[in-house]
Protein backbone atom coordinates (compact mmCIF):
# COMPACT_ATOMS: atom_id res chain seq x y z
CA UNK A 1 0.00 0.00 0.00
CA UNK A 2 0.91 3.55 0.03
CA UNK A 3 -0.11 6.51 2.03
CA UNK A 4 -1.68 9.57 0.35
CA UNK A 5 -0.84 13.03 1.16
CA UNK A 6 -4.02 13.35 3.46
CA UNK A 7 -3.15 10.23 5.21
CA UNK A 8 0.24 11.21 5.92
CA UNK A 9 -0.84 14.25 7.35
CA UNK A 10 -3.42 12.64 9.50
CA UNK A 11 -0.51 10.22 10.50
CA UNK A 12 1.96 12.91 11.57
CA UNK A 13 -0.98 14.69 13.59
CA UNK A 14 -1.78 11.76 15.75
CA UNK A 15 1.88 11.21 16.60
CA UNK A 16 2.35 14.51 18.08
CA UNK A 17 -0.93 13.74 19.66
CA UNK A 18 0.58 10.62 20.99
CA UNK A 19 3.68 12.46 21.92
CA UNK A 20 1.58 15.46 24.17
CA UNK A 21 -0.27 12.65 25.35
CA UNK A 22 2.93 10.92 26.38
CA UNK A 23 5.55 13.25 27.39
CA UNK A 24 5.80 12.30 30.83
CA UNK A 25 5.79 8.60 30.60
CA UNK A 26 8.87 9.20 27.88
CA UNK A 27 10.52 11.04 30.70
CA UNK A 28 10.31 8.66 33.12
CA UNK A 29 11.44 5.91 30.76
CA UNK A 30 14.52 8.41 30.33
CA UNK A 31 15.12 8.71 33.91
CA UNK A 32 15.46 5.22 33.87
CA UNK A 33 18.55 4.73 31.70
CA UNK A 34 18.76 8.34 30.23
CA UNK A 35 18.58 12.17 31.14
CA UNK A 36 15.63 11.85 31.54
CA UNK A 37 14.16 14.49 29.15
CA UNK A 38 13.22 12.31 26.09
CA UNK A 39 9.59 13.56 26.74
CA UNK A 40 10.39 17.35 26.92
CA UNK A 41 12.60 16.94 24.06
CA UNK A 42 10.03 15.26 21.75
CA UNK A 43 7.34 17.50 22.80
CA UNK A 44 9.41 20.31 21.92
CA UNK A 45 9.66 18.93 18.50
CA UNK A 46 5.73 17.74 18.15
CA UNK A 47 5.22 21.39 18.73
CA UNK A 48 7.54 22.70 16.50
CA UNK A 49 6.13 20.37 13.84
CA UNK A 50 2.47 21.61 14.97
CA UNK A 51 3.61 25.63 14.13
CA UNK A 52 5.36 24.46 10.99
CA UNK A 53 2.42 23.38 9.08
CA UNK A 54 0.35 26.13 10.55
CA UNK A 55 3.05 28.42 8.98
CA UNK A 56 2.46 26.53 5.69
CA UNK A 57 0.30 23.51 5.46
CA UNK A 58 2.85 21.04 3.19
CA UNK A 59 0.94 20.45 -0.14
CA UNK A 60 2.63 17.43 -0.94
CA UNK A 61 4.23 14.51 0.36
CA UNK A 62 8.05 15.30 0.45
CA UNK A 63 7.70 18.57 1.75
CA UNK A 64 5.38 16.94 4.83
CA UNK A 65 8.00 14.94 5.26
CA UNK A 66 10.48 17.47 5.24
CA UNK A 67 8.74 19.86 7.54
CA UNK A 68 8.36 17.30 9.82
CA UNK A 69 12.07 16.47 9.76
CA UNK A 70 13.38 20.18 10.24
CA UNK A 71 11.11 20.25 12.96
CA UNK A 72 12.81 17.70 14.91
CA UNK A 73 16.16 18.82 13.78
CA UNK A 74 15.79 22.33 15.48
CA UNK A 75 13.87 21.71 18.37
CA UNK A 76 14.63 18.44 19.82
CA UNK A 77 18.14 19.48 21.07
CA UNK A 78 19.03 15.11 22.27
CA UNK A 79 19.80 13.02 19.73
CA UNK A 80 16.55 11.92 18.72
CA UNK A 81 16.52 15.48 16.84
CA UNK A 82 19.11 13.89 14.19
CA UNK A 83 17.75 10.70 14.05
CA UNK A 84 14.25 11.41 13.56
CA UNK A 85 15.05 14.22 11.54
CA UNK A 86 17.01 11.78 8.96
CA UNK A 87 14.64 9.55 9.19
CA UNK A 88 11.84 11.70 7.68
CA UNK A 89 14.70 13.95 5.59
CA UNK A 90 15.36 10.58 3.76
CA UNK A 91 11.91 9.66 3.50
CA UNK A 92 11.00 13.12 1.90
CA UNK A 93 13.60 12.72 -0.64
CA UNK A 94 12.39 8.94 -1.67
CA UNK A 95 9.13 9.83 -1.93
CA UNK A 96 10.07 12.71 -4.85
CA UNK A 97 11.46 10.11 -7.39
CA UNK A 98 10.03 6.69 -6.29
CA UNK A 99 6.36 5.67 -6.74
CA UNK A 100 7.19 4.56 -3.36
CA UNK A 101 5.39 1.44 -1.38
CA UNK A 102 4.88 2.44 2.75
CA UNK A 103 6.87 -0.52 3.56
CA UNK A 104 10.29 1.14 1.36
CA UNK A 105 9.07 4.36 3.27
CA UNK A 106 9.50 2.77 6.37
CA UNK A 107 12.61 0.96 5.47
CA UNK A 108 14.37 4.38 4.12
CA UNK A 109 14.04 5.77 6.93
CA UNK A 110 14.88 2.96 9.13
CA UNK A 111 18.42 2.84 7.22
CA UNK A 112 18.57 6.48 8.14
CA UNK A 113 18.58 5.56 11.56
CA UNK A 114 21.64 3.36 11.08
CA UNK A 115 23.57 5.50 9.19
CA UNK A 116 23.05 8.55 11.34
CA UNK A 117 23.27 6.52 14.40
CA UNK A 118 26.19 4.32 13.38
CA UNK A 119 24.25 1.36 14.75
CA UNK A 120 22.18 -1.21 13.86
CA UNK A 121 19.05 -3.92 15.29
CA UNK A 122 19.81 -5.75 18.92
CA UNK A 123 21.63 -2.61 20.15
CA UNK A 124 18.79 -1.34 22.64
CA UNK A 125 17.97 1.82 19.83
CA UNK A 126 14.61 2.90 18.41
CA UNK A 127 15.78 0.58 15.15
CA UNK A 128 14.61 -2.29 17.06
CA UNK A 129 11.10 -1.00 16.79
CA UNK A 130 11.23 0.58 12.96
CA UNK A 131 13.41 -2.03 11.45
CA UNK A 132 11.18 -5.09 12.13
CA UNK A 133 8.10 -2.90 11.71
CA UNK A 134 9.85 -2.29 8.14
CA UNK A 135 10.02 -6.34 7.71
CA UNK A 136 6.30 -6.90 9.18
CA UNK A 137 4.72 -4.46 6.31
CA UNK A 138 7.41 -6.00 3.38
CA UNK A 139 5.52 -9.45 4.45
CA UNK A 140 2.08 -7.84 4.69
CA UNK A 141 1.79 -8.51 8.31
CA UNK A 142 2.12 -5.36 10.24
CA UNK A 143 -0.21 -5.31 13.17
CA UNK A 144 -0.08 -3.92 17.17
CA UNK A 145 1.60 -7.28 18.21
CA UNK A 146 4.39 -6.55 15.78
CA UNK A 147 4.64 -3.02 17.62
CA UNK A 148 4.20 -4.97 20.95
CA UNK A 149 7.02 -7.65 20.08
CA UNK A 150 9.65 -5.05 19.07
CA UNK A 151 9.22 -3.60 22.12
CA UNK A 152 9.22 -6.53 24.58
CA UNK A 153 12.57 -7.79 22.72
CA UNK A 154 14.28 -4.49 23.26
CA UNK A 155 13.08 -4.38 26.64
CA UNK A 156 15.14 -7.47 27.46
CA UNK A 157 18.21 -6.38 25.77
CA UNK A 158 21.80 -4.80 27.22
CA UNK A 159 22.33 -1.44 25.23
CA UNK A 160 25.45 -1.34 23.18
CA UNK A 161 25.03 2.23 21.71
CA UNK A 162 23.79 5.15 23.02
CA UNK A 163 23.71 7.01 26.52
CA UNK A 164 21.83 3.59 28.13
CA UNK A 165 25.16 1.47 27.32
CA UNK A 166 27.20 3.25 29.76
CA UNK A 167 25.39 1.24 32.29
CA UNK A 168 25.91 -2.25 30.66
CA UNK A 169 23.91 -4.97 32.62
CA UNK A 170 21.57 -2.62 34.32
CA UNK A 171 20.09 -1.00 30.97
CA UNK A 172 18.22 -4.00 31.16
CA UNK A 173 14.24 -4.68 31.63
CA UNK A 174 13.94 -1.30 30.39
CA UNK A 175 12.05 -0.09 27.19
CA UNK A 176 14.55 2.16 25.60
CA UNK A 177 12.43 5.16 25.47
CA UNK A 178 13.51 6.05 21.70
CA UNK A 179 11.89 2.95 20.91
CA UNK A 180 8.68 4.11 22.94
CA UNK A 181 8.08 7.08 21.53
CA UNK A 182 8.60 5.15 17.95
CA UNK A 183 5.92 2.66 19.43
CA UNK A 184 3.77 5.84 19.00
CA UNK A 185 4.88 6.70 15.67
CA UNK A 186 3.58 3.48 14.24
CA UNK A 187 0.56 3.21 16.83
CA UNK A 188 -0.12 6.36 15.01
CA UNK A 189 0.51 4.97 11.49
CA UNK A 190 -2.03 1.76 12.24
CA UNK A 191 -5.23 4.18 13.38
CA UNK A 192 -4.13 5.79 9.48
CA UNK A 193 -4.30 2.31 7.90
CA UNK A 194 -7.45 1.14 9.81
CA UNK A 195 -5.29 -2.06 11.27
CA UNK B 1 45.46 29.12 6.96
CA UNK B 2 45.03 25.86 5.40
CA UNK B 3 43.00 24.14 8.53
CA UNK B 4 40.72 25.90 10.68
CA UNK B 5 39.06 23.92 13.78
CA UNK B 6 35.36 23.46 14.72
CA UNK B 7 34.49 22.67 18.17
CA UNK B 8 31.60 21.17 18.64
CA UNK B 9 29.88 20.45 22.68
CA UNK B 10 26.89 19.53 24.04
CA UNK B 11 27.91 22.82 27.17
CA UNK B 12 28.32 26.16 25.71
CA UNK B 13 30.90 26.56 27.85
CA UNK B 14 32.86 23.71 27.07
CA UNK B 15 33.46 24.79 23.51
CA UNK B 16 34.01 28.19 24.67
CA UNK B 17 36.93 26.57 27.04
CA UNK B 18 38.64 24.21 24.67
CA UNK B 19 38.56 27.30 22.51
CA UNK B 20 40.19 29.13 24.97
CA UNK B 21 42.55 26.79 25.63
CA UNK B 22 44.07 25.71 22.27
CA UNK B 23 44.05 29.34 21.08
CA UNK B 24 47.00 29.42 23.16
CA UNK B 25 48.58 27.24 21.02
CA UNK B 26 47.61 28.44 18.02
CA UNK B 27 46.69 32.34 18.04
CA UNK B 28 46.70 32.89 14.39
CA UNK B 29 44.09 29.44 13.92
CA UNK B 30 40.95 30.05 13.25
CA UNK B 31 39.09 28.52 16.14
CA UNK B 32 35.43 28.10 15.56
CA UNK B 33 32.50 26.69 18.40
CA UNK B 34 29.15 25.06 18.81
CA UNK B 35 28.09 24.58 21.88
CA UNK B 36 24.33 23.90 23.27
CA UNK B 37 20.69 24.38 22.12
CA UNK B 38 19.95 27.90 20.42
CA UNK B 39 18.95 28.37 23.88
CA UNK B 40 21.87 27.64 25.38
CA UNK B 41 20.98 24.68 27.28
CA UNK B 42 23.04 21.51 27.25
CA UNK B 43 22.51 19.51 23.52
CA UNK B 44 23.61 20.29 20.42
CA UNK B 45 22.17 22.20 17.60
CA UNK B 46 22.86 21.96 13.81
CA UNK B 47 21.96 25.70 13.37
CA UNK B 48 25.38 26.29 15.52
CA UNK B 49 27.17 23.92 13.93
CA UNK B 50 26.31 25.38 10.48
CA UNK B 51 27.25 28.86 11.83
CA UNK B 52 30.21 28.05 13.27
CA UNK B 53 31.36 26.11 9.65
CA UNK B 54 29.95 29.17 7.82
CA UNK B 55 32.61 31.82 10.38
CA UNK B 56 35.47 29.62 10.29
CA UNK B 57 38.26 30.96 7.63
CA UNK B 58 40.30 27.87 7.22
CA UNK B 59 40.19 26.51 3.64
CA UNK B 60 39.49 22.83 5.00
CA UNK B 61 38.21 22.25 8.72
CA UNK B 62 39.18 20.08 11.63
CA UNK B 63 35.84 18.89 13.62
CA UNK B 64 36.12 18.07 17.17
CA UNK B 65 33.32 17.31 19.33
CA UNK B 66 32.13 15.57 22.81
CA UNK B 67 29.33 13.30 22.78
CA UNK B 68 26.08 11.39 20.49
CA UNK B 69 24.14 14.04 19.06
CA UNK B 70 27.08 16.39 19.24
CA UNK B 71 28.12 14.14 16.57
CA UNK B 72 25.14 12.98 14.85
CA UNK B 73 24.64 16.73 14.08
CA UNK B 74 28.37 16.87 13.10
CA UNK B 75 27.49 14.22 10.31
CA UNK B 76 24.05 15.93 9.42
CA UNK B 77 25.49 19.10 8.80
CA UNK B 78 28.61 17.43 6.85
CA UNK B 79 26.08 15.35 4.58
CA UNK B 80 24.66 19.05 3.62
CA UNK B 81 27.45 21.70 3.56
CA UNK B 82 29.79 22.11 0.48
CA UNK B 83 32.85 22.38 2.72
CA UNK B 84 35.47 19.75 3.28
CA UNK B 85 35.08 19.34 7.01
CA UNK B 86 36.96 16.02 8.69
CA UNK B 87 35.44 14.94 11.40
CA UNK B 88 37.50 13.13 14.67
CA UNK B 89 36.67 10.46 16.93
CA UNK B 90 39.14 11.75 19.14
CA UNK B 91 39.56 12.72 22.89
CA UNK B 92 38.10 16.41 22.31
CA UNK B 93 40.53 18.67 24.44
CA UNK B 94 43.75 16.63 23.94
CA UNK B 95 42.68 16.07 20.10
CA UNK B 96 41.76 19.65 19.39
CA UNK B 97 44.81 20.92 21.19
CA UNK B 98 47.55 18.25 18.86
CA UNK B 99 45.49 19.48 15.60
CA UNK B 100 45.85 23.41 16.75
CA UNK B 101 49.44 23.25 17.52
CA UNK B 102 50.14 21.51 14.00
CA UNK B 103 47.92 23.34 12.15
CA UNK B 104 49.29 26.45 13.45
CA UNK B 105 52.36 25.61 11.72
CA UNK B 106 51.53 24.54 8.81
CA UNK B 107 51.65 21.09 9.11
CA UNK B 108 50.34 18.66 6.30
CA UNK B 109 47.05 16.67 7.21
CA UNK B 110 48.88 13.27 7.46
CA UNK B 111 50.81 14.63 10.41
CA UNK B 112 47.85 16.09 11.80
CA UNK B 113 46.32 12.74 11.58
CA UNK B 114 49.25 10.61 12.90
CA UNK B 115 48.97 12.42 15.90
CA UNK B 116 45.55 11.91 16.48
CA UNK B 117 45.49 8.29 16.24
CA UNK B 118 46.48 7.30 19.59
CA UNK B 119 43.98 9.63 20.71
CA UNK B 120 40.92 7.76 19.00
CA UNK B 121 38.25 6.97 22.13
CA UNK B 122 34.95 6.75 20.47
Amino acid sequence: MKLELVAAKKWINLFVEKIEDNKSELNELDTAIGDGDHGTNMDRGAKAITDSFAKKDPDNLSDLYKTTAFAMIQKVGGAAGPLYGTAFLDMSKAVKTDNLELSDLIQIGSDGLKRRGESDVCMKTMIDVWQPIATAMKNGNFNQQTINEALNENKAMVATKGRASYLEEKSKGHIDPGSQSSAYLFEALLEVMGV
Amino acid sequence: MKYGIVIVSHSNEIASGVKKLIAEAAPDLSITTAGGTDDNEIGSSLEKIQQAVDDNTGDEILAFYDLGSSKMNLDMLIEMSDRKIHRYDVALVEGSYAAATLAEIESPLNVIENSLKDLKIK
